[in-house]
């Protein structure tokens, strides 16, 4: 198992820059997300760590050592395919088997291998058929036998569940959480499904347009995002943007919103008379009988335990999650509160997150 | 199953396309059939009119096609030993001896040697340029294609006189390495665009997944891609025999002696003491069976390979 550094990683194909510069760490052992929306430059970045794209510049070390222009074969590295790329013309057996005996190991000790493999992933009565009939779910465990039969030193995984049908997807999804939690392995794993990359990662860096646009723990990523970018893409329903124009200094704890003074959490920079975002999540709106803060009720979504409340602000349309005890009607004018210590600050021009109390400990660099 | 349905087609029509198919099957294998009952004819009946259908088969063409007789004066003939064999007694049944083996086997041989090899040769440079133009970024790659398949556009023959010229400069007229690489070069333009659009086809992942597993690009190439693209390859082979096999007007233009395949030397058979219908249809009968054994050894292969790309995975 190994940790993997990746340093001023940067991809160009051509004119077009898939990935421009990307550093983070991936610690041993860490279940690894890779998250953005397709084309951001997630898949490449896998691809090069795992030695199918060789990078532009930039360092990827494994266990320390610069691998960057290496072969894929001579990475020790193994990778499970979105569409699962099994050698169709090989059994499962040989489908299995087949990473070992490129390294040249015993037969016996392949078999004893490949048994042990298919026990752990229950495909034991599979090995002797062809890949060629199997179901989604089967397929998606011989090409994770495939993988972890060699012990290497990393997993790759490009969307592994994307094939998959949503119902199978939640049962693969914890299979393969429990199956990292048992082995500890390394794994980095590519995905555009934001709840996926929530529930099953340790840590999640957000790509967009070849930039990371955050590096963090799901909490950190959901709680602090570092860009508008992050904030809109991860939670759903999305943040709620307030835009507004006005200033504050380090210290502050208000702002100030079409008039209103709104608590938020200590701010360590300044920022005069510009653009900003105030960022609050749904879950972060309540809803009161006064209130200086104002809207109107357009709409109500029921989801069972919570709903969706759709409210005209001076700002524009925000969305609350409410009790779905809690009544509201559409056409009603409310108060509004924000819960102070988690609401973000961004700067409108540069999608960026203001420093605050709140967030300073989460940004890295 | 319901009463009607949108995919199955009628009862009618599968008679009336079962009729259709029977009719050209029909045909299509008439000269077929003409050709090889005319090798087990005697020489009489091979030209008598109206054709017959029935008639009392024999080997005189068969033997003719692959011996040399002569004929011998009254005493002599009488003065000869009893025949040996079953082929001996058939020569002297239309008064004559054998005097010794014809060259149908020889050039008959040369067509196995020359088509196979340069079937052989087209596929092996075919698919490694089609693995390459399929897979990595050839400069020019665009245009190179269009090269290779420009080398198609005019008739082969449309070149000849070059060619002879340049065969008679190098050494290579009449030789069997001269045919090979004349058809090899003609074959491959064809072999290089079908096995690229069957390599197209064939997903990269497999040859990543191969990489990843600790293969180098050459191992995934001869242990994933080529037993994947084994229906192209088989397809494509057959076209590439089935060209060098039948090719005529090079073989007649650069072979005489030493490399001369069996298309040219067939009709020299006419001539022979007569028109010899039935060793000239005999002849047509044997070198049609390689290509025919071929086909149907890779019959699977090349149903799959026609309609490659009509239907996706």
């Amino acid at each position: 198992m190994a940790e993997i550094v990746i340093r001023n990683l940067r991809k160009e194909f051509g004119a077009f820059t898939a990935v421009k510069g990307s550093t983070f760490t991936i610690g041993d052992g860490e279940f690894f997300m890779l998250l953005g929306p397709s084309g951001c430059g997630k898949t490449t970045t896998l691809r090069m760590i795992a030695g199918l794209e060789l990078p532009t510049s930039g360092e990827i070390l494994i266990d320390g050592e610069d691998v960057s222009q290496r072969p894929a074969s001579q990475r020790d590295i193994a990778m499970v395919f979105q569409m699962f790329a099994l050698y169709p013309h090989m059994s499962v057996r040989k489908n299995i088997s087949y990473p070992l005996v490129s390294q040249g190991m015993p037969r016996a000790q392949v078999q004893a291998r490949v048994a042990e493999v298919a026990r752990i992933l229950r495909i034991d009565h599979l090995l002797d058929k062809g890949v060629g009939g199997l179901s989604g779910g089967d397929r998606q465990r011989v090409a994770l036998g495939r993988a972890i039969v060699r012990n290497p030193k990393a997993f790759m995984m490009d969307e592994p569940l994307g094939a998959l049908d949503a119902e199978f997807r939640e049962i693969m999804a914890e299979e393969l959480r429990a199956l990292h939690d048992r082995m500890g392995a390394t794994t980095v794993y590519v995905t555009h499904d934001q709840l996926e990359a929530m529930q099953m990662g340790d840590k999640i860096v957000v790509m967009n347009h070849g930039v990371v646009e955050q590096f963090g723990t799901p909490q950190e990523i959901y709680d602090h995002p570092a860009t508008l970018f992050v904030a809109d893409f991860i939670g759903s329903p999305s943040m709620n943007f307030l835009h507004f124009e006005g200033g504050f200094r380090p210290g502050s704890t208000t702002v100030t919103l079409a008039g209103t003074r709104i608590e938020v959490p200590q701010l360590q920079e300044e920022a005069e008379g510009r653009k900003l975002v105030l960022g609050v999540r749904p879950e972060h709106v309540t809803l009161t009988a006064d209130g200086p803060y104002r809207g109107r009720v357009v709409a109500t979504e029921y989801l069972g335990t919570t709903q969706i409340i759709t409210l005209d602000t001076a700002q524009g349309q925000i969305k609350a999650r409410a009790p779905s005890g809690q009544r509201a009607s559409a056409g009603e004018t409310v108060g509004l509160s924000f819960a102070a210590p988690k609401l973000s600050l961004f700067d409108q021009g540069t999608g960026r997150a203001f420093r605050t109390a709140a967030n300073a400990g989460v940004f890295h660099g | 199953m319901s009463a009607w349905s949108v995919t199955e087609p009628s009862k009618l029509s599968k008679w009336a396309a079962g009729l259709l198919v029977t009719f050209y099957t029909i045909v299509t294998l008439l000269p077929l059939v003409w050709i090889i009952s005319t090798g087990f004819k005697s020489g009489p009946d091979s030209i008598s009119y109206p054709p017959k259908v029935l008639f009392e088969p024999s080997l005189e063409g068969y033997v003719n096609l692959f011996t040399t007789r002569t004929r011998l004066g009254a005493e002599e003939f009488a003065a000869l030993p009893p025949p040996e064999t079953w082929y001996d007694r058939i020569v002297r049944g239309s008064g004559m001896v054998i005097a010794g083996p014809s060259r149908f086997g020889e050039r008959f041989l040369n067509s196995v040697i020359i088509g196979f090899s340069s079937t052989a040769l087209s596929i092996f440079l075919g698919t490694l340029a089609a693995y390459a133009f399929s897979r990595f970024k050839v400069p020019l790659k665009d245009d190179l294609l269009f090269f290779i398949l420009s080398t198609r556009m005019m008739p082969p023959i449309a070149v000849a006189i070059p060619i002879y010229l340049m065969y008679r400069e190098l050494g290579l007229s009449d030789t069997h390495l001269g045919m090979i690489l004349l058809y090899t070069a003609v074959n491959i333009s064809l072999a290089v665009w079908l096995l690229k659009g069957f390599i197209d086809e064939i997903p990269r992942e497999y040859e990543e997944a191969a990489l990843i597993d600790g293969y180098t690009r050459f191992q995934a190439f001869r242990k994933v891609v080529l037993p994947q693209a084994a229906t192209g390859i088989a397809s494509t082979a057959i076209f590439c025999l089935i060209f060098a096999w039948n090719e005529y007007a090079f073989a007649v233009l650069l072979t005489s002696g030493n490399a001369q395949t069996a298309p040219p030397f067939i009709p020299t058979i006419i001539g022979v003491g007569g028109q010899d219908w039935p060793a000239v249809a005999a002849g047509a009968t044997v070198f049609l069976l390689p290509v025919m054994v071929f086909t149907i050894l890779l019959r699977k292969h090349l149903l799959r390979g026609i309609t490659f790309g009509a239907v996706r995975k």
